[in-house]
């Protein structure tokens, strides 16, 4: 048991509120745009440079010109506007953007996190993830709760070199939620079929266990 | 002084010289002087410092020069794409200097702005701060970043007028705005110039003086990441 990735983007959707500006990072992140309530109104900003992001593309719609942060041929709405990298980052870390979800590698108990490089292995680059950790209003973190090897992602220090510092307020998890209380994290939300010991054995950070926890039931 | 090109080749003469510094427009392959690479891989010009977002992927964009052995150095945000560039960077032929996509901008918009240098939190408490002054403002610590100019740079745009006045189309703008302001010499590539007075000057994103040489390029716009969805069936 415990979350899919789809089952995470779709907890991650319930942080955006009517009206909020919205960056989502690559990867599980774009599953997120899926699961936005119906009941509410947000615009995607995308960091190449356009705000109201649309749907994919039916197939006589490719447009070259037209692409999201992961390169991916998209569309625009009505609301869409189109700007430079600099404006565009000018709203990323001048504090314009009011959520980034974003993937990691690791968060450490204060809120740092890594998720642009491996020492050792292919360097691929942060492209906007740096300026988003540091800029954006809040910063929510989904991942996996433990990496492949089962060891954990949430540690007292991050062990690879970080995006940010102390910049992230929530992680969402295969095994539950999140908050960053400053100098430890709180367990406030357990995922279906998640146990408290589960997470004492897979959680290297320090952290406190909600006294209004959550405990979601299976779908 | 007349500013049109009848090609890329000769937009570029006299303008390249082993060891300079370029900026290349471009967001993956999405708005990249297509017509400038060729041009320069056709030069052989050698030793090149290129500021470009991305490095095209192999066989295109900036990749071109890469095959060649053209470029001595990247300064990008990310550069995934690209295996000839892993070679290359794992082997030591290549050097590599990361900037923060936002930090990158900023510093090309500095650098055309005539801005030495300014200060930013992106970074601050990573390793991209090591070596860099930190002053604290309102109680927050920020880094230095400098600004970028370059000897040449090679921006697309969509349309232009005689004058250099262009507009861009769609995320196809990225970088190309600020790297056009930021070249001792702007080459600018387009799809379409039209006659004087056809651009509307209120909708003009980059004025003319920031370009010195137009050239009508073709362009194969060449896709990365194709995604589409299905109609649903009636």
């Amino acid at each position: 048991m415990a979350w899919t990735r789809d089952e995470m983007a779709a907890r991650a959707a319930q942080e955006l509120e009517d009206g909020f500006y919205v960056n989502l990072g690559i990867g599980i992140p774009t599953l997120v745009a899926n699961h936005i309530a119906e009941d509410i109104d947000v615009t995607l900003q995308s960091e190449n440079g356009m705000l109201g992001m649309g749907p994919f593309p039916y197939e006589d719609q490719v447009d070259p010109d037209l692409i999201n942060a992961g390169k991916q041929t998209i569309t625009e709405l009505r609301r869409t506007s189109y700007f430079s990298s600099a404006d565009s980052f000018a709203m990323i870390r001048g504090g314009h953007i009011d959520i980034s979800i974003l993937g990691a590698m690791e968060v450490s108990e204060t809120g740092d996190i890594a998720n642009w490089m491996i020492p050792g292995k292919l360097v691929k680059g942060m492209g906007g993830a740096m300026d988003l950790v540091a800029g954006v209003k809040r910063v929510v973190v989904i991942m996996d709760h433990a990496n492949k090897a089962g060891e954990p992602k949430l540690l007292k220090e991050c062990t690879l070199p970080l995006t940010g510092k102390a910049c992230i307020d929530r992680i969402i998890t295969t095994l539950g939620v999140f908050d960053v209380k400053g100098d430890h994290l709180e367990l406030i939300e357990l995922a279906p079929g998640a146990t408290l010991e589960e997470i004492a054995g897979k959680t290297e950070a320090k952290y406190t266990v909600s006294d209004a926890l959550v405990e979601h039931e299976a779908a | 002084m007349k500013k049109v090109y009848p090609d890329a080749k000769a937009a570029l003469d006299g303008l390249v010289f082993d060891g300079m510094t370029i900026m290349a427009g471009g967001f993956g392959l999405c708005g990249i002087p297509e017509n400038a690479i060729a041009a320069l891989h056709a030069t052989g010009v050698k030793d090149l410092t290129v500021i470009s977002n991305n490095c095209g992927v192999d066989g295109f964009g900036l990749g071109v020069l890469l095959d060649n052995k053209q470029i001595r150095k990247m300064v990008s945000s990310y550069v995934g794409e690209n295996k000839e560039f892993e070679r290359q960077f794992l082997s030591g032929e290549l050097e590599l200097e990361f900037n923060p996509q936002g930090t990158l901008a900023e510093r090309i918009r500095a650098g055309g702005a005539g801005i030495p240098g300014f200060f930013t939190k992106t970074g601050v408490g990573t390793m991209i701060a090591e070596g860099k002054e930190h002053r604290e403002f309102d109680g927050e610590t920020y880094i230095m970043e400098t600004g970028l100019t370059a000897d040449l740079s090679i921006v697309k745009a969509w349309k232009a007028d005689p004058e250099g006045n262009l507009v861009f189309r769609k995320t196809a703008r990225n970088f190309n705005p600020m790297m056009a302001t930021a070249g001792k010499v702007t080459v600018a590539e387009v799809e379409e110039i039209v006659g004087l007075g056809e651009l509307d000057p209120d909708s003009i994103h980059t004025p003319g003086i920031f370009v010195q040489r137009i050239v009508k390029g073709a362009f194969e716009k060449r896709i990365e990441q194709r995604t589409v969805r299905e109609r649903e069936s009636a």
